[in-house]
């Protein structure tokens, strides 16, 4: 049994908020600067060049991205030889967000209840999604989510009659209706199978898979492929302003699920893709 | 014959066009969709929140008025002003054609904009303008003051006061109801 101290977790979310809002990731970056080579569209190409520009201002002076610092979205595997002590998981987690949101300079973006709408302050409550595991460590993924593209987000409740198709056609069309309010391009994450909550969770989880690593299963491999290019003659473009880059990435996950059911859910993550994680 | 009509509009980046609010109908009818528009002075920052308590008497003469929907990024020590960059639009979409007929000529964001929205353009004879989502910490550089001057309750939903200098932006419905959004996904579209 390794025993750790629940500020060392705060600690780790606390960099991983900064950080993630600030230096976007080499394999972003190299997509985005891979797609110079194919956008034709001369808007399009100083988007793209525009997004690039903005994140080497970002890193260099330590700015945010975008001023949607996002929803902190936590995924952390917990080994199951781990005790947390002098402190609560849930409260390191969220200590860790406040403190970052405040360091960082970033945009407090959470309201209390859904109605009321009233800013809870501090970016806090982190989403949480926690997961038991073998071994003696703590991984901590953090996604800072914007909120117009997770607004483009989408779930349908398939029969198991559909086809491949069918499938390919709701996610084209998902990305279709949002055009540009997403901030393409974009990353795609789908899930499909599991149960109704399920599905989006397992959405979620594929956009932190890093751009151009694809499914190991060849056939779901090759489903993405054909996915980013048809989304990528949608004509969609950087902003929505009309070109071939509409996405960067398609990232699949599945999962077993009822014999009656086929959820496919679509999770959208703008160009800013803010994504960190650590290891204690 | 609207399809065709609308493949006749150049895609290709129009001409660059330097602006000074309070626009007035000229500086209006001289804007094309696919222009540049680098804004000078002043400009309006309000979002959802500010939106629902001010409707059509926004807290700023609206005549001749451009609107961000923005709401920033804490300021850093030093600094003028945290990442600025703009919201999506069609969150505004219900607030739009009340300002835009109390005399808004500009709004700026990203996204998509409503009918009700075009239609009121065309009457008022006002322009969409967007930036581009996540280039925030760049367009920072564009700013020169900042002020709080209403709602300062909302926190980061306050209404703005901006001076900017070049403010980059893109014509994307022009005030004949041209969409740029529309024509641009048209020309690169591939197949079926």
């Amino acid at each position: 049994m390794r025993e750790i101290v629940a500020s060392k977790i705060t600690e780790a979310v606390k960099n991983l908020c900064v950080n993630a809002n600030i230096d976007l990731n080499k394999d972003v970056l190299s997509a985005l600067n891979e797609s110079l080579k194919t956008e034709t569209s001369p808007i399009g190409r100083e988007i793209l060049r525009n997004i690039i520009k903005n994140a080497e201002i970002a890193r260099r002076e330590k700015l945010p991205l975008c001023q949607d610092t996002g929803l902190a979205c936590v995924f952390v595997e917990i080994g199951q030889d781990v005790r947390i002590i002098d402190g609560t998981l849930a409260e390191a987690l969220n200590e860790g967000v406040s403190r970052g949101y405040k360091a960082g300079y970033l945009r407090k973006s959470v309201t209390g209840d859904p109605i009321a709408r009233k800013n809870t302050g501090d970016n806090t409550p982190a989403m949480v999604h926690t997961e038991i595991v073998p071994g003696e460590k703590i991984k901590i993924q953090l996604l800072a989510k914007g909120g117009g593209a997770e607004n483009c987000s989408a779930i349908k409740m398939f029969m198991p009659s559909v086809s491949q198709e069918e499938i390919s056609n709701f996610i084209v069309q998902t990305v279709e209706t949002s055009g540009p309010n997403g901030c393409p391009p974009l990353i795609i994450g789908v899930g499909i199978g599991g149960s109704f909550d399920q599905a989006p969770l397992l959405a979620k989880k594929a956009l932190l898979k890093p751009i151009g690593r694809r499914n190991s299963n060849s056939d779901t491999a090759a489903w993405e492929k054909e996915l980013l290019k048809r989304i990528n003659q949608t004509g969609i473009g950087p902003m929505g302003l009309g070109g071939k880059t509409t996405a960067l990435a398609v990232h699949i996950e599945k999962k077993p699920c009822h014999i009656s059911s086929l959820p496919v859910a679509v999770n959208i993550n703008c160009h800013s893709h803010r994504y960190k994680e650590a290891i204690i | 014959m609207q399809k065709l009509k609308r493949k006749n509009i150049k895609t290709s980046k129009g001409k660059t066009v330097k602006l000074s609010p309070p626009l007035t109908d000229k500086d209006i009818a001289g804007l094309k969709v696919g222009d540049t528009v680098l804004i000078t002075g002043t400009i309006y920052c309000a979002r959802d929140s500010a939106h629902k308590l001010f409707g059509d008497k926004p807290p700023f003469p609206a005549k001749g008025s451009v609107i961000y929907y923005a709401s920033p990024t804490p300021t850093p020590p030093g600094a003028i002003i945290g990442s600025i960059g703009p919201t999506t639009s069609t969150r505004m979409d219900k607030y739009a054609p009340d300002l835009l007929k109390a005399g808004v000529k500009a709004t700026i964001g990203k996204g998509r904009r409503s009918q009700s929205v075009i239609d009121a353009q065309k009457k008022y004879n006002a322009v969409y303008l967007a930036i581009p989502g996540g280039t925030a910490a760049a367009l920072a550089k564009n700013v020169k003051k900042a002020t709080v001057i209403a709602y300062p309750e909302l926190g980061p939903e306050a209404v703005l006061e901006l001076e900017v200098v070049n403010f980059p932006t893109i014509v994307t419905i022009d005030a004949k109801g041209n969409d740029l959004f529309e024509i641009g996904k048209e020309k690169y579209h591939e197949g079926t």
